[in-house]
């Protein structure tokens, strides 16, 4: 993830630091460096590494009640075939979808029009970045009543162009689309922040060289913009992916992933088999491939942006 | 002709960005309105105003309990991962040993692996550390912090090494090392850090609703949550409006006065 300050501004020691790694000789440098470490060690390897081994160990684990368990697949079959985790696994790919895609767009294309700093613009991006500094659960309580069919804020408005009595979260067609749009309006100014201080690193006479040569809006964007952000996307992506996995908060206030399994994701499905059904077989089998598939996708993400990163100097 | 079109582009980007704050707008004008008026909903309504919602929220909630647990699990957190992270960070950024490079990678994965995706084993582990159900038990899974190490490496590489031979040299001991020399020279990463990382666990929800099951631990997001599915079920927007804004104003508060500190924090952070 080095690349990701080098949006930021370029430092001006940063080539001192460069110089000075390999002053000392690498031995006997280690104590003092496990010393160091030890404290961040030990906290991740109780709330990090072990947790890993221990719920990989717990998905093989079969037959507990019976007081010996035995090891097999039997967790993963149950999981496979159970239609409220294929459920959920599919609602996961449309939320992440749904969420990244128009977050990512919309956080763009407000870097772009806002990146000019002038009071005007300096109000507007504020606006767009206050829903990161609320709990997503504020958000949730607030959405309730704008999505609330009859009295509700969106109702109210709309009934004014004969419009309107949808039941956003009641609908199960409308119901997950509803909870992306409320992931969509919390992420996108923080996204929106990546972009902008990536859009500064953009050299303008770059830009305006492509103007003069005739390079269309859409052209500039594509061919100069885009690629230079590269790095940007680099860790803007791995991110989004994590919170598509686990920002969950709204489900679990606002539709308890109803109405019938029409916003039940992943991380929710884990929550109920371990909290409600005590059912940790399942629970932890549906861990596992879910941690497996965001270190999958985190790290084919953050290779093939790599792959399209233009390093300047 | 062009100007106009851009008047046009200023006129929508604006509506796009009003329509952005409308939960806002909501938030504060409802919570205003006390009883149960008909057009709840209307943004711009005729009135009478008062502050009765927030009296009836802070009477219905916890709410001296909800912040004093929320401060200190942010607090808390918040003074242990300094430490941590600082001497990390360090070693990481001055120190060569070997396999350096395996173990930063180690730290990193931690990005991936946040506490509630990892309930199951997580919540044992916090059972027979006897932590379970209490405000540490929220805290310790953070204590550690990958996001803060690597923070705290790209400050140290960026302080010049000669200060600290300077200052060896004229006789200054690791103590007077770190307080006069380092920490003064890492302030502004462990400001930025301090931000993201309240902002953080002020906001989070899913752990500490995992990892405490009585009212007495409960943190302001918890908290909320129960008290607004109660509000809602009668209906009273505008208590849920002002309980809401209770949540929520401490930060967003902070952010408006300190908006560039704050910007420049998420942003130098780039990684939660």
């Amino acid at each position: 993830m080095t690349p990701s300050l080098a949006v930021d501004k370029p430092n001006p020691l940063a080539g001192i630091a460069a110089t000075t790694g390999s002053r000392h000789p690498p031995s006997g440098r280690w104590l003092p460096a496990l010393i160091l470490l030890a404290p961040s060690l030990i906290m991740l390897a109780a709330f990090t590494y072990w947790p890993v081994l221990r719920v990989i160990g717990e998905s093989l684990l079969v037959g507990r009640f019976a007081g010996q368990g035995t090891i097999g697949f039997d967790n993963y079959r149950r999981l496979f075939v159970d239609p409220h985790f294929g459920r959920a696994a599919w609602n996961n790919l449309v939320y992440a979808a749904g969420t990244i895609g128009p977050s990512l767009g919309l956080a763009l294309a407000f870097a772009l029009a806002l990146r000019e700093t002038n009071r005007l613009n300096s109000c507007l991006r504020t606006l767009v970045v206050m829903p990161l500094m609320i709990p997503l659960v504020a958000a949730a309580a607030l959405f309730s009543f704008i999505l609330l069919p009859g009295d509700g804020l969106l109702d109210f408005y709309l009934h004014r162009f004969g419009l309107g009595m949808v039941n956003w979260l009641g609908d199960p067609d409308l119901a997950l689309g509803s909870v992306i749009a409320i992931t969509v309006w919390k992420n996108t100014g923080y996204y929106m922040l990546f972009f902008l201080a990536g859009l500064a690193g953009v050299p303008q006479d770059v830009v305006d060289a492509a103007r003069i040569d005739g390079a269309g809006a859409f052209r500039r964007l594509r061919s100069i913009i885009l690629p230079l952000l590269g790095p940007t996307f680099g860790f803007v992506v791995p991110i989004a992916l994590v919170n598509a996995l686990t920002q969950i908060d709204h489900v679990v206030t606002m539709t308890q992933g109803g109405p019938s399994d029409a916003t039940n994701l992943l991380l929710y499905y884990i929550y109920q088999q371990a909290a409600q059904n005590y059912d940790f077989g399942l629970a932890s089998a549906g861990t596992v491939i879910s941690v497996g598939a965001l270190l999958a996708l985190s790290l084919a993400s953050f290779r093939a942006l790599e792959r399209g990163i233009h390093y300047e100097g | 002709m062009k100007a106009d079109r851009r008047l046009l582009g200023l006129a929508g980007l604006s509506a796009a960005v009003l329509a952005w704050a409308v939960p806002f707008a909501w938030m504060v004008v409802a919570s205003l309105r006390p009883g149960v008026p008909q057009d709840i909903a209307s943004l711009t309504p005729a009135g009478p105003f008062g502050l009765e919602n927030f009296a009836a929220a802070w009477h219905s909630g916890n709410f001296p309990l909800w912040y004093l647990n929320t401060l200190t699990v942010c607090g808390g957190i918040l003074v242990v991962q300094l430490v941590t992270i600082s001497m990390a960070g360090y070693a990481f950024a001055r120190l060569s040993f070997p396999g350096r490079n395996l173990l930063f990678a180690g730290f990193l994965l931690q990005l991936l692996l946040i506490p509630p995706l990892l309930i199951v084993p997580n919540l044992a582990t916090l059972v027979s550390l006897h932590l379970y159900d209490t405000l540490l038990g929220i805290m310790a899974p953070y204590f550690a912090s990958a996001f803060g190490v690597f923070l705290m490496r790209q400050t140290f590489r960026a302080i010049p090494r000669d200060y600290e031979e300077a200052a060896t040299l004229e006789g200054a001991g690791i103590v007077a090392l770190i307080r006069h020399v380092l920490v003064p020279l890492a302030r502004p990463g462990l400001i930025a850090f301090a931000i993201v990382s309240v902002t953080a666990h002020w906001n989070e929800f899913l752990w500490p609703l995992m990892a405490v099951s009585s009212p007495r631990s409960q943190v302001l997001t918890v908290g909320l949550a129960s008290f607004a599915s109660g509000a809602e079920a009668g209906s009273a927007w505008g208590i849920v409006a002002a309980g809401t804004v209770l949540v929520a104003a401490p930060l967003l508060v902070g952010f408006l006065a300190f908006q560039r500190r704050f910007v420049s924090s998420f942003v130098f952070s780039g990684i939660k």
